[in-house]
């Protein structure tokens, strides 16, 4: 049995018709083909597969393809606008808030509901907000120094 | 004249990969989608120690959408997977890719199941089934050879894989009659090195040409194609073409040749049709090798002064159920020829005794014998410290190897590089204001809080290393590296490295060394890793050795390019080669920059030689090999405070400093963030990771149970350096990649019992240092 499911990721539209049991993460990345959503576990830990779904920073291997229908998700493709990158992005890219590169599809989507929830956060408030993403090679640190720049960069802009 | 060319070697330059990876275009293996792909699942053993009685794959091949399902009783001719260290006497039982005598851990594989899609063949691996006879299982690494413990394989009596043996024991024996004597048991426990990716492959034989292709999970792509051709398929080594592309970390995990990707590698001949595998992080948890898992009694002897005089090591080195590559190595040639420290031993003596057991096998983890020989040395000595009722630094200071510039022959076989490792410490004091903060930490005591702090020191053999010197060491591969440097007649240069990047950032400090030595943009340098396909050859990535090893042989091709430039330039200008040199981009006349050749014309004359020199072969493209003459020693020393909560024995990390001397830096950003994630790992172990086998079962089998350190445990990191550049080769640089793992975990655990010490407390034997476990020591003190 098939269920139809229409979505939207990174204002394109897409419709499929998905078994119930497809998670949104194999729905992202096998059935629309974006792959850099990642899975890093099977219990929900590890963040690797954070997406935004209607603004919310959601885990998208803690849900069925079939709840995502109707939904306007963002992925770590679309947050780049006409080539430039999002703030965040950059503040990554500055700060060297990545080794191996795994995790930070998913931290950068974490961050991004993070500074929209808490646009001048401390670094206890950030370290807090990232306890759904583990990062196995920075050990942290500059990942919070790149969610900082990032904070200071959208400040200065608005 | 051309402008000076700003030198980029030591400068923090942004990493040129990373916009691939925080707009999501990197490519990592399962990223790869090939048309017609089947998808692999294996079937694993529940049981820890079962033997095989029937494997019955009707139901499942008969399941919809199944292409083939394949016991071990299919896969004939092919081999064991090998082990590729060899000690003396070691016993290597056979470890085929699908068990089929009998499972010997939770997670063995029995079965694979090949589906149109995964949920096919995850369904229809539920319909294997098979017959077991559950036999007796022993997981405790102290248990592996005591009498009722069940015999894991038909060779190794008493599951003893080896004994071996380092030192002098009739000198310690001497050493510790009349000494000061501490002994101590120490617990250094099993870890999982859970790199964020987990394992995959895709395998894809091509039928037109016999051509096999592997996408894998792998920090040495060579590697496991020279082991899968030569030891376990017979497949010609030409005919397989191995492709490690972007890869998620690796901490170890990912240099050894495992059963899934031979597997896939041989089924998809079988299928005719590539054939994919992703691990699920439950799988990784019980087939990643592990690492660590040493119980060691250790016995330390000082003089009336402080002075050490000896060191006696019995260590116990779980191997798990099989021996895995590198397995042997570890807890021998990486561990206890480390235990001369950064300190002046007259006599050490060490005996390990590796055991097999029901368990995961164990290899190589970040720092790989290294952290364990830190650990027991720092232990020791604020053991010592306690004993003799002297200052940790004061007695650290009088044992320090005094400085030395080149060579230091230690008494378990290393000759040190270069050292100057008090000032490293006394850099330490500095950058924490070490008075101050025992000021503090007293006036917290008299609050009664329990304030503790932390040293460690610590000494790393890397650049691994002289192939003459691991080969007769037991190593049955060579651990040089290779760089080939090609030059495009329009100049570009694409350079390939037998190095891999999973992370430590090849694509930017290597396009740095090139761009010094060229005298040329990096946006005009390509750097290729990663690629049986395109690289000559190579050793990959690991023991701390892309830059240093493999650095070289870059560099070793650069001048190459650059003496025959210099020959076709000399014929341009009419001027003897002797007379040329290179700067600045340009081949010029020396001491006369106005009579040049620039980089550009050079490169388009030497494949366009019309007018070139006699003899002199065209194109401009030259390969090196670089077997170093010694390993590199890295060193440090770090800090840090911690305070445990007194209700519960919750403990804060709330300074960490680092220390680090890794000779000369490339790129101090990158150096940096490697520190970071290594102290991350190292004070993970201290505090919160460990495996835990209960009843045969890994019961820290998923990262609900495993505690993977998150952001809001840690800190944030003070590193600082000293710079002493090693000889061993021309870069000056050491290695950067283990040194926080391996000095965070002593550091931490120090400073933990520096916290407890006002109850009484001088050890607890096992790590990690969690809240039950500190909060039971307290107890047990108070009593």
């Amino acid at each position: 049995m098939k269920l139809p499911v229409k979505t939207t990721i990174n204002g394109q539209a897409y419709s499929h018709e998905v078994e119930p049991r497809l998670l949104l993460v194999h729905y992202i990345r096998e059935t629309v083909g974006l792959t850099g959503t990642h899975v890093g576990c099977d219990t929900s830990q590890c963040g690797a597969c954070t997406i935004l779904m209607d603004g919310q920073a959601v885990k998208s291997c803690t849900l069925f393809a079939v709840q995502a229908d109707g939904a306007n998700m963002t992925t770590i493709e679309g947050l780049a606008k006409n080539g430039d990158l999002h703030p965040i992005q950059q503040g990554f890219w500055e700060k060297h808030g990545l080794q191996c590169g795994f995790c930070t599809p998913g931290m950068i989507l974490a961050a991004h509901q993070m500074l929209e929830r808490y646009p001048n956060p401390s670094e206890e408030q950030i370290r807090h907000q990232l306890e759904g993403n583990l990062c196995r090679c920075t050990g942290y640190h500059n990942i919070v120094k790149a969610i900082q720049w990032a904070a200071e960069q959208m400040a200065g802009k608005k | 004249m051309a402008a000076t060319v700003e030198r980029l070697l030591g400068k923090s330059i942004k990493r040129r990969e990373d916009p691939r990876f925080i707009t999501g275009k990197g490519t990592y293996v399962d990223d790869v989608k090939l048309p017609g792909t089947t998808h692999a699942v294996f079937v694993r053993s529940p049981h820890a120690h079962a033997r095989i009685k029937k494997i019955d794959t009707t139901a499942a091949a008969r399941h919809p959408g199944i292409v083939a399902v394949f016991t071990g009783a299919d896969m004939t001719g092919v081999n064991s997977l090998p082990c590729g260290w060899l000690l003396p006497d070691l016993k290597v039982p056979p470890h085929m890719p699908l068990a089929s005598d009998a499972a010997r851990y939770v997670g063995d594989p029995v079965a694979v199941v090949i589906g149109e899609t995964q949920e096919a063949a995850l369904d229809a691996a539920e319909k294997v089934d098979v017959t077991w006879e559950v036999l007796p299982a022993v997981t405790a690494t102290d248990q592996a050879t005591a009498g009722g413990s069940p015999q894991i394989h038909e060779v190794g009596a008493s599951n003893t894989a080896f004994k071996w043996q380092i030192g002098d024991a009739a000198a310690v024996d001497v050493a510790l009659q009349g000494a000061t004597v501490v002994k101590k048991r120490i617990v250094n426990q099993r870890l999982v090195a859970n790199a964020m990716e987990p394992r995959a492959c895709l395998a894809r034989f091509d039928a037109a040409t016999g051509d096999l292709t592997l996408w894998v999970t792998s920090q040495n792509p060579h590697v496991h194609r020279l082991l899968m051709a030569a030891f376990v398929l017979g497949i010609p080594e030409h005919k397989v073409r191995v492709i490690a592309p972007d890869v998620g970390g690796g901490f170890g995990s990912k240099i050894f040749l495992y059963n899934e990707e031979t597997i896939c590698s041989w089924a998809t001949r079988k299928v005719g049709r590539p054939v994919k595998w992703t691990s699920t992080r439950r799988e990784a948890f019980q087939t990643d090798a592990h690492g660590r898992d040493h119980v060691t009694e250790a016995e330390m002897g000082f003089d009336a002064q402080g002075k050490i005089v000896g060191l006696r090591v019995k260590t116990i080195a779980n191997l798990g159920a099989y021996l895995s590559t590198f397995a042997p190595a570890v807890p021998t040639y990486l561990y206890a020829t480390l235990l001369n420290g950064v300190y002046e031993m007259p006599a050490i003596h060490a005996e390990v005794t590796g055991v097999f057991t029901n368990t995961t096998p164990v290899d190589a983890y970040r720092g790989a014998g290294r952290p364990e020989a830190a650990y027991l040395l720092e232990r020791m000595i604020e053991a010592g410290a306690s004993a003799l009722k002297l200052d940790t630094i004061e007695l650290r200071r009088k044992n320090f190897i005094p400085k030395f510039a080149n060579g230091y022959q230690t008494k378990v076989a290393l000759n040190y590089d270069s050292g100057n490792y008090e000032a490293a410490f006394d850099k330490l004091l500095t950058v924490m204001d070490y008075r101050k903060a025992r000021a503090d930490q007293a006036a917290a005591r008299q609050q009664g809080r329990l304030v503790g702090i932390g040293f460690a020191t610590y000494i790393e053999a890397c650049s691994i290393a002289p192939s003459k010197v691991v080969g007769s060491l037991g190593a049955q591969a060579g651990l040089y590296e290779s760089g080939k440097v090609r030059v495009h007649p329009t100049g570009g240069v694409t350079v390939y490295t037998g190095s891999h990047s999973h992370g430590q950032g090849h694509e930017t400090t290597f396009s740095q060394l090139v761009a010094d030595e060229l005298g040329i943009p990096m946006e005009q340098i390509e750097i290729v890793h990663g690629d049986t396909g395109a690289i000559p050859f190579g050793m990959g990535t690991y023991g701390s050795r892309s830059g240093s090893v493999g650095g070289t042989a870059l560099l070793m091709s650069l001048r190459k390019i650059k003496e025959k430039g210099k020959k076709i330039a000399a014929h341009l200008l009419e001027a003897s080669p002797d007379d040329m040199e290179y700067a600045n981009g340009q081949f010029q006349v020396k001491g006369a920059p106005g009579k040049a050749v620039p980089f550009g014309q050079v490169a388009l004359t030497a494949y366009v030689p019309h007018n070139y020199p006699e003899g002199l072969e065209p194109g401009l493209e030259e390969t090196s090999f670089y077997d170093p003459s010694n390993f590199c020693f890295p060193f440090g020393a770090h800090a840090c405070v911690v305070e445990i909560d007194r209700d519960t024995g919750h403990v804060k990390v709330l300074r960490y400093i680092a220390v680090d001397d890794v000779g000369n830096v490339m790129n101090p950003m990158i150096v940096d963030g490697m520190v970071h994630g290594g102290i991350a790992q190292g004070v993970g172990q201290a505090l919160w990771e460990g495996a835990v086998y209960d009843g045969g079962q890994l019961v820290t089998g998923s990262m609900m149970d495993y505690a993977m350190p998150k952001a809001d445990m840690l800190p944030m990191y003070e590193t600082d350096r000293t710079v002493t550049p090693t000889l061993v080769n021309p870069l000056g640089v050491k290695g950067a990649g283990e040194t926080g793992t391996i000095a965070a975990t002593p550091t931490v655990a120090n400073a933990v019992i520096d916290a407890l010490a006002p109850l009484g407390i001088d050890h607890i034997e096992t790590m990690p240092l969690s809240p039950e476990r500190v909060w039971t020591a307290m107890q047990r003190a108070k009593r």
